[in-house]
């Protein structure tokens, strides 16, 4: 029988692994539809408009997974983990009274008339009103990535009688992990949302949906991943090396270092990681790679796991598989992620001749060969199983600590019988994979009913004011506002 | 620190106690009526009146429930010790909440994104959870009222309160119709206006009653001499309103739907004064009859750090969150995103 720590951390860690999902996808795609809605005023060209449109669909129904599942994450530290807050909350709270105040309200008020205020605003706020939305989903982002970086790499505070207060609010805002995190999330985000809008759109053209606007859209989506990618492995890298400062035991799990304090420490490949003797079995290795990797020297020496066990036998370091397994498939989807993306936007930039004109013409999506278009569909899921994979390797990297140093997490987890854990948990499990289901049969329904849709020959005086504005700036025959 | 004379921890928890019963009674309001629209969606007459009704609450429904979001976090960073215990105590209503508010929130999505043949799936699921989080709610406040005991007594009159709360819910919501709705949604939603009335007057009433009942210290609070007398306004203009509101109703809809914001603003002064007594009779508890606000405080300077954010965020929310409710004033009409 499961005891009620391990049942709420699975409880905790299925909640925030569903919770994920979908912010991954809002806080990018919120700038996307400010980039659609920019480029449509810009040039007029309806395309940008049919491409806001639909994006808005998925944008709207990934808004509201992430907030009810991130009321119940809140719900949830009361619930089954009182511990934490009773001991950190003098930090963690205010961390959080700061997302509801300058996020969750801004979102949450300015996607109502983001939505449905088209025609009832001008342009500019109905512009403006999608910039915030953008705008506070990336603060809610900045935010919850302080306390979560807190957690991993905390300072800036004193313990008194066993209750942590804030010292300098300064250091806990910008501790040591925060700014690679931030960035790393962000990216891992804008990858997401790169990935999703070129997979999309490759479904719908594969399907026989010819439009510009999709044509367009696989265009943005591989040039965005294309670019973000490189940018997503070097900050990986300076993330690596920040850990390594901060919290040694999290990176000697994911290189499976067990004892290798000399250095010349080899990457390995492929591996199972056995806690019981404490060994590798079935090795697979690239000499002195690992040391190259982590200390720029052949010989240099990296973390050992050894080091992280007390002389009576506690072990202070993470359970290793997990970590290890984790890390290699974030490296590996983003490896797949660099090869897609550097593929696709070879062939795209290739001059070919059009077969109408007769000229070269760059940027044509039907010289993308065909495996390549196929390929992007399910790339459509590497962001997310990027995401997920990299948040295991830095959430199960940190055990057995949930404030690295400063608590356990057994320390934190609330006196609520296992039994009731068990039902909640599997409550929440079905209700996650039936709304999964739900919500990509949704995505997969609404755009294969957008390849039926005719293309956008002009937009009505009903349709709302900012696309009049544009509209008519046209009719005039005035230059597109700059 | 000091503040008004008073030092810091005596004022703080004040403060912050009177910032959560707020973001509260906000909650209670804003989400109340938009959960009673779900819980009324069942006896819409066709399909295009229920889309008209989630049209009314459907720029709204999710800034409405950041108010939970904001009371739940401000129990957990000014009162973290009371924050654990009321919440594992009340693990599973608050898990039945949580399922409710999930199935609602995504089902405004879900029901006009999937196909039309599961249309009827996600209309079901958005009662249910309507439903669900409004038991969930009024038992969870019966339990707190009884001192968070689970007995026969407790339970029962918990199971009462969830009813009462689910009365009162879609009456706010049936007076939001009132307000919002044209022509026979309007109609309908007086008369369902009117059938709450009864529930309304019974709930109140017995939480009113078993509150005093059920602690001598509430008792001592409401019945003595000279408190007795400057307490009397909140029952008698109760009542008057009550009068107010019957009147009204009886006379809705009129012609150039002159009065129709009569009966939501009654059911707001009642959900203000319902709500003000039940902080008096609390106060100074934030678990009631086991740990005071006093007790259950964190640190003045976390305080302290949240308060200075507040005075300049709150009062920028309430200004954008009245624009939203400026650009959608008016009769609902269909949502739509061109």
């Amino acid at each position: 029988m499961m005891d009620t720590l391990i049942l709420s951390r699975i409880q905790f860690a299925a909640n925030i692994s569903f919770h994920i999902l979908f912010p991954t996808i809002t806080i990018a795609l919120g700038w996307f539809l400010l980039f659609f809605k920019l480029r449509f005023q810009w040039t007029g060209d309806l395309k940008w408009m049919e491409a806001y449109r639909f994006w808005v669909k998925v944008f709207a129904l990934s808004f509201a997974m992430g907030v009810v599942s991130g009321i119940t994450m809140s719900f949830q530290f009361g619930t089954n983990w009182p511990g934490f807050m009773e001991k950190v909350g003098n930090i963690a709270g205010p961390l959080l009274a700061y997302e509801v105040m300058t996020a969750f309200f801004l979102e949450a008020v300015f996607i109502g008339i983001m939505l449905f205020g088209f025609s009832r605003v001008p342009g500019w706020l109905h512009t403006t009103a999608t910039f915030l939305v953008a705008f506070g989903t990336t603060m809610s982002t900045f935010w919850i990535i302080v306390l979560n970086s807190w957690m991993h790499t905390p300072q800036g505070f004193e313990m008194i009688d066993g209750v942590a207060h804030a010292t300098d609010w300064w250091a806990i805002i910008f501790n040591p992990s925060m700014p690679y995190r931030l960035a790393h999330m962000l990216l891992a985000s804008g990858l997401t949302v790169a990935f999703v809008i070129a997979g999309v759109a490759a479904f719908r053209y594969i399907r026989g949906d010819r439009k510009e606007t999709v044509r367009s859209q696989i265009r943005v989506g591989v040039t965005f991943a294309a670019l973000l990618i490189p940018v997503q492995i070097l900050m990986g890298d300076m993330h690596g090396l920040n850990t390594m400062e901060h919290q040694p035991a999290k990176v000697a799990a994911m290189e499976g270092n067990w004892s290798d304090t000399d250095g010349n420490t080899p990457l390995i490949l492929f591996a199972l990681p056995n806690s019981e003797t404490r060994e590798n079995d079935f090795e697979i290795g690239v000499p002195n790679m690992a040391s190259i990797i982590l200390t720029h020297h052949a010989e240099g020496a990296i973390p050992a796991l050894d080091e992280f066990v007390t002389e009576d036998g506690e072990v202070l370091h993470p359970p290793v598989g997990k970590v290890f397994w984790s890390f290699r498939t974030m490296v590996g989807t983003g490896m797949a992620m660099l090869l897609i993306s550097w593929g696709a936007l070879f062939f795209l930039w290739r001059r070919k001749p059009c077969e109408e004109t007769g000229t070269d013409r760059r940027f044509m999506v039907r010289h993308l060969p065909k495996p390549l278009l196929w390929a992007l569909v399910p790339m459509a899921f590497s962001g997310w199983v990027a995401t997920l994979a990299g948040w295991y390797t830095t959430e199960i990297g940190r055990q057995p600590w949930l404030v690295q140093g400063v608590m356990s997490t057994a320390e934190a987890v609330a006196d609520v019988p296992a039994p009731m854990v068990l039902s909640t948990l599997l409550g929440y499990l079905a209700i996650y994979a039936a709304l999964l289901v739900a919500y990509v049969s949704v995505i997969v329904y609404i755009a294969t009913k957008a390849t039926k849709d005719e293309p956008l020959d002009s937009m009505t005086p009903a349709s709302g004011e900012a696309v009049v504005d544009a509209i008519s700036r046209e009719d005039r025959g005035m230059a597109p506002a700059e | 620190m000091e503040f008004l004379g008073y030092p810091a921890t005596t004022s703080l928890p004040f403060i912050f106690a009177a910032l959560m019963g707020v973001s509260i009674l906000l909650y209670v309001i804003l989400d109340g009526y938009d959960l009673g629209v779900g819980i009324l969606t069942p006896l819409a007459d066709s399909d295009p009146q229920r889309d008209m009704m989630v049209a009314s609450i459907g720029p709204f429904w999710d800034a409405n429930e950041t108010w939970l979001v904001l009371a739940v976090g401000l129990l957990l960073v000014a009162f973290p010790a009371a924050h654990g215990l009321i919440l594992s105590t009340l693990y599973l209503p608050v898990f039945v909440m949580l399922v409710g508010l999930i199935l609602r929130g995504v089902s405004f999505e879900f029901r006009v994104k999937a196909r039309a043949k599961h249309k009827h799936l996600w209309n079901r699921l958005f009662f249910i959870g309507s439903l669900m989080t409004t038991l969930a709610q009024g038992f969870m406040l019966g339990l707190y009222v009884m001192g968070l005991q689970f007995t026969m007594t407790t339970v029962l009159f918990s199971v009462l309160c969830a009813l009462a709360l689910t009365v009162g819910y879609a009456f706010i919501g049936a007076t939001w119709l009132i307000l919002k709705g044209e022509d026979t949604l309007q109609r309908r939603a007086v008369r369902w206006a009117r059938t709450c009335i009864g529930g309304l007057i019974v709930g109140i009433g017995a939480i009113s009653l078993a509150s005093p009942l059920v602690s001598p210290r509430i008792w001592e609070k409401w019945f003595t001499f000279p408190e007795i007398l400057w307490l009397s306004p909140l029952p008698i203009v109760s009542l008057a309103l009550l009068a107010l509101l019957w009147r009204s109703l009886a006379t809705l809809p009129q012609a150039d739907d002159r009065g129709a914001w009569v009966p939501f603003g009654i059911a707001l002064a009642l959900y203000v004064l319902a709500f003000l007594g039940l902080a008096y009779s609390f106060y100074p508890y934030v678990v009631p009859e086991q740990l005071t606000i006093y007790e259950a405080a964190s640190a003045p300077e976390s305080l302290f750090i949240i308060l200075i954010g507040a005075l300049f965020v709150v009062p920028t929310i309430l200004g954008y969150t009245a624009l939203a409710y400026w650009v959608f004033r008016g009769k609902t009409k269909a949502l739509r995103y061109d």
